[in-house]
């Protein structure tokens, strides 16, 4: 290997602190959800624990009987909730964006081109002007409270159309006219054909959706009011509002929190990155 | 109707059907909402709501507090905009040295941040600004600094929640920028190069054009996304200290959710929305005198 001039070496180390700057709260979270309990607010402020320990982990996600009452701070059901909530938006959202999207690209009907303006132009109304009424129709048809209610906003996927759709754009005509001559069904066609070019991009839609929902915070809650049925974040928050003296319980809850979508972030980056990209950038 | 206009609406109808009902029947009925007293009372028994015109606005604009949710919410954009643009755009420049290696490790790490819950990295970041036993106040102690009471002190709170929010965010636009920047023309840049431009001038006549209407636009998206704060001081400082991290949004929080007057709060919605759509406009005209749209 040949020497880095001093320029290569100077821009190699700036990368690299940044780089550790960056991650370094993320390692802290995960060093001080392993420390004993009240480790991490004492002085100087420990930067390793003295022991590991999975204690914060049991007092977290262990319940158990208080006084004859049982206890927990309800981050397993909400685990399973998150999980739930997530999938079941990204499938549905998968569902009725894809073939949207194609549609918008290469199906011709009446009205497509006025209805493409006003979905672009609908993307500058911030989400949370709809958020109240929206809260009062829900009310009014029993959705506060429920799966339902937190799921469908986040099926409008405005967004993910006009993703698909661009995606879409790429696919030559001549291929689609060609199963046409042929005699295939539009629906054919769609699954036959499209689906598996799609496929790249349908993967990157779903993991977008997925996260988009496993993060969503002030939408889940406002319409969660019962705890059982409390998100990650939702119930994240309102313990950190109770408990914010916790250093390392806090910080065993965020490592829940984050850990599983910066595990599937980190095993499918290559798809989340080339779709922002717009696949212009290789390696 | 043909077959493929058949197959057309039965593939986007549903969808269509969907945004119609959760965004925009009630994004209308918003702008009614914001005209009537639509309270708790109103909650229990549809009977007891009234119309109640522009008072709304009247009451808002009369209370001091929803001035200072505007000025705070201001203040977060104005330093916030320029501080995570600029810092994704120094590390994309970073990143594009071709000196620089392993550059695909690097973009994966750096982004990171921005697919974590807001809710638990703002969790972490209040535990490390903690005054007493903060990691940032040890850090800052070995250079000399004497303890920052950061989320305590009504001076330090938007500082601190937005060194929070830039870490959180910069991976996007790093993204995006880097994307922007491999389609600058490398023969423009190579003839610059040879006209005896430095490096401040091919950045400022053959790069920043090329990157121009990106850069707008991640402008015209940042406003919007620091305008809708909510989730940082909901986690961090619950608003405070001294309702020095109030935004917009927390405002309209505890006025619709907190003490359910759902008609005030539909009116501070809608000011959101008149504040966002007028800087999208005026952006997009700046850029259009520059002639990056």
């Amino acid at each position: 290997m040949a020497l880095m001039k001093p320029r290569a070496i100077l821009a190699n180390t700036a990368v690299v602190v940044l780089t550790a700057l960056t991650i370094a709260p993320l390692i802290y979270m995960v060093i001080v959800s392993f420390m004993p309990r009240g480790e991490s607010s004492s002085l100087p402020t420990p930067l390793w624990p003295s022991h590991w320990s999975l204690e914060n982990y049991h007092e977290l996600l262990v319940r158990r009987l208080i006084d004859g009452a049982w206890f927990d701070y309800r981050i397993v059901p909400a685990l399973f909730n998150s999980i739930a909530i997530a999938a079941i938006s990204t499938l549905l959202g998968l569902l009725l964006t894809v073939p949207a999207g194609y549609a918008f690209a290469k199906l011709r009907f009446r009205g497509r081109e006025r209805l493409l303006k006003i979905l672009i132009a609908s993307l500058v109304v911030p989400g949370q002007v709809a958020m109240l009424p929206l809260f009062l129709i829900f009310k009014q048809l029993g959705l506060v409270n429920s799966y339902a209610g937190v799921i469908l906003p986040s099926l409008a996927g405005i967004f993910a159309i006009l993703f698909v759709r661009q995606a879409t754009l790429a696919i030559p005509d001549e291929m689609i006219d060609a199963a046409r001559i042929d005699g295939a069904s539009e629906g054919r066609i769609f699954v036959a054909i499209v689906l598996p070019l799609l496929t790249p991009i349908v993967v990157t839609l779903a993991l977008f959706l997925f996260l988009g929902s496993w993060n969503d915070f002030l939408w889940p809650l406002i319409v969660l009011a019962d705890q059982h049925l409390y998100t990650l974040p939702v119930a994240v928050a309102a313990i950190a509002r109770e408990h914010s003296a916790d250093g390392e319980l806090m910080m065993a809850a965020a490592v829940v929190t984050t850990m599983p979508v910066l595990l599937l972030f980190l095993a499918m980056q290559r798809y989340y990155l080339t779709g922002l990209l717009g696949g212009s950038v290789k390696g | 109707m043909t077959r493929q206009e058949r197959a057309a609406w039965i593939f986007s109808a549903p969808v269509l059907a969907v945004i119609a009902l959760v965004f925009v029947l009630p994004t209308a009925l918003a702008m009614a909402l914001s005209v009537t007293d639509y309270s708790i009372y109103a909650l229990a028994d549809w009977a007891n709501l009234r119309f109640v015109g522009l008072g709304n606005f009247g009451d808002l604009f009369a209370t001091p507090l929803f001035w200072r949710a505007i000025g705070n919410t201001a203040l977060f954009a104005v330093l916030g905009v320029p501080m995570a643009i600029g810092t994704s755009l120094a590390v994309a420049l970073l990143l594009n040295d071709a000196t620089v290696r392993w550059k695909p490790l690097w973009r994966v790490l750096l982004f990171a941040p921005y697919v974590t819950s807001i809710v638990a990295t703002a969790v972490v970041w209040r535990f490390l600004f903690n005054e007493r036993s903060g990691l940032i106040n040890r850090v800052l102690a070995t250079v000399g600094v004497a303890p920052v009471d950061w989320l305590g002190d009504p001076h330090t709170s938007i500082p601190a929640i937005l060194i929070f929010v830039t870490w959180k965010i910069f991976g996007y636009n790093m993204i995006v920028f880097t994307a922007a920047l491999s389609a600058v023309p490398q023969d423009l840049m190579e003839a610059a190069r040879l006209d005896g431009a430095g490096r401040w001038g091919r950045f400022r006549h053959v790069t920043l054009p090329a990157i121009g209407p990106t850069l707008l636009l991640a402008a015209v998206m940042s406003v919007a996304g620091f305008l809708q704060i909510f989730a940082e001081p909901y986690v961090m400082t619950l608003g405070g200290p001294a309702q020095s991290t109030t935004t917009i949004l927390y405002f309209m929080f505890d006025e619709g959710f907190k003490w359910w007057n759902l008609g005030q709060a539909s009116a501070v919605a809608f000011v959101l929305f008149v504040m966002i759509l007028a800087l999208t406009m005026v952006q997009t005209r700046i850029g259009r005198r520059y002639e990056w749209l």
